[in-house]
């Protein structure tokens, strides 16, 4: 299974970005082979909508499942569309989340923001 | 004459100038350009209220034309398109309406189609008409509201524009139909920062401009003290004054209620014409 979490640094020992939109980077990591990869976020710099580029890279790269503490509606939109499940981040720690994956215990996100966007630009 | 009037920021009393110098020039227009919320309507309390809409065009996809090239998705410098599983998603609240995603379409798979963002309001009340825009909520851009404002001033001889805070796209829109801009400044530190940005601005269109000091008290005022250090011309100040405030906030217009202010307002309109018509 092909995960991804938003992180804060190109490291595993790094910790979970609060962002997912404007993350700096992306680790992508398969369950099966224990394999992580990481991508810098072409969204991040966006000037709007970075959630739903964001989540067009993540559903191009054909992910199964996204880690992460918050999520918005558009971006939200976009990866249930295309089937990628959304879970809920426990911690800042980007190892405590994939073993909790693993294990099962991490639950789906449930409240989905309704964009922190700046209606002031 | 076309007289805009600005702040860097909210509750700086732009609104309470503008209203008031329109409400003392007789047959005048006021326009209130401060769509995410404006209020100018609260205080003339318009009458013979008529109300078009303002739309936008968007893209329509037709999917049995789309292939799934994405250029449209790559072009789109506001994200406002997506691919997803097997077709293309429009999100219409992100989208400016360029029109590019339709220009670059190689299938002809987009066409337009009409969204109404708001609308404007027109009345009068007494010999004041009055305009106001409305953009509604959660709505990308209110631009092309103020685009539409804008059509109609010039048909009075004295116009008085009531911006949008700040010193974004939004009030370089406004700023640019206007002859002259009056900038109002509370006696702060925030206050004078955001004078200070929106004297950048209008300096930078090429504007005349002068500077109107609000809830002035004894003391030192840093809005004063910047605009002698600039050479900004300051064209009149209103005190802090319990009585002004409570007039304003039961939505009265002071110039219709109190001699004083009457003269406070005309006399700001005197400087003001002297210095558009000098």
């Amino acid at each position: 299974m092909k995960i991804v979490i938003p992180v804060d640094e190109k490291s595993i020992e790094s910790t979970v970005c609060q962002s997912f939109g404007r993350t700096p980077y992306y680790l992508f990591y398969d369950t099966e082979g224990g394999t992580s990869e990481f991508q810098d976020n072409s969204a991040a710099a966006s000037q709007g909508g970075a959630g739903i580029k964001a989540a067009q890279l993540i559903v191009d790269e054909k992910t199964d499942a996204l880690l992460t503490p918050r999520c918005g509606e558009n971006a939200a939109q976009v990866l249930r569309g295309a089937g990628v499940k959304i879970y809920k981040t426990m911690n800042n720690s980007i190892k405590d989340n994939i073993e909790a994956f693993k294990e099962g215990k991490l639950s789906e996100l449930k409240e989905i923001h309704p964009g922190l966007h700046n209606h002031r630009g | 004459m076309k007289i805009a009037v600005l702040s860097g920021k909210g509750g700086t009393g732009k609104t309470l100038v503008s209203v008031n110098l329109a409400a003392v020039a007789k047959d005048s227009m006021y326009v209130d350009c401060d769509v995410e919320e404006p209020n100018g309507h609260l205080f003339f309390k318009p009458e013979e209220v008529k109300t078009r809409q303002v739309a936008v065009e968007i893209p329509l996809v037709d999917p049995d034309k789309c292939t799934g090239c994405r250029v449209c998705v790559d072009f789109c410098n506001f994200n406002a398109l997506a691919w997803i599983g097997g077709e293309l998603k429009v999100f219409d609240e992100i989208c400016h309406s360029c029109g590019g995603c339709i220009v670059l379409c190689p299938e002809d798979a987009l066409a337009k189609k009409e969204k109404v963002i708001g609308q404007v309001q027109r009345g009068v009340s007494e010999d004041v008409t009055v305009l106001t825009g409305m953009l509604n909520t959660g709505e990308a851009s209110g631009i092309p509201i103020i685009k539409d404002l804008l059509k109609d001033i010039g048909e009075k001889e004295q116009t008085f524009i009531d911006c949008p805070p700040g010193s974004a796209c939004i009030v370089m829109e406004t700023v640019a139909a206007a002859d002259y801009c009056i900038l109002v400044a509370e006696p702060t530190l925030f206050g004078v920062h955001n004078l200070h940005m929106v004297w950048e601005l209008v300096k930078l269109m090429g504007k005349p401009c002068g500077v109107v000091l609000n809830k002035c008290l004894e003391g030192e005022n840093p809005a004063e003290k910047f605009c002698a250090e600039k050479g900004i011309e300051i064209i009149g100040s209103i005190p802090f004054d319990s009585e002004l405030g409570l007039l304003n906030s039961n939505a009265l217009i002071a110039v219709r209620e109190n001699a004083k202010y009457e003269k406070l307002f005309r006399d700001l309109l005197l400087r003001v014409t002297r210095e558009v018509r000098p």
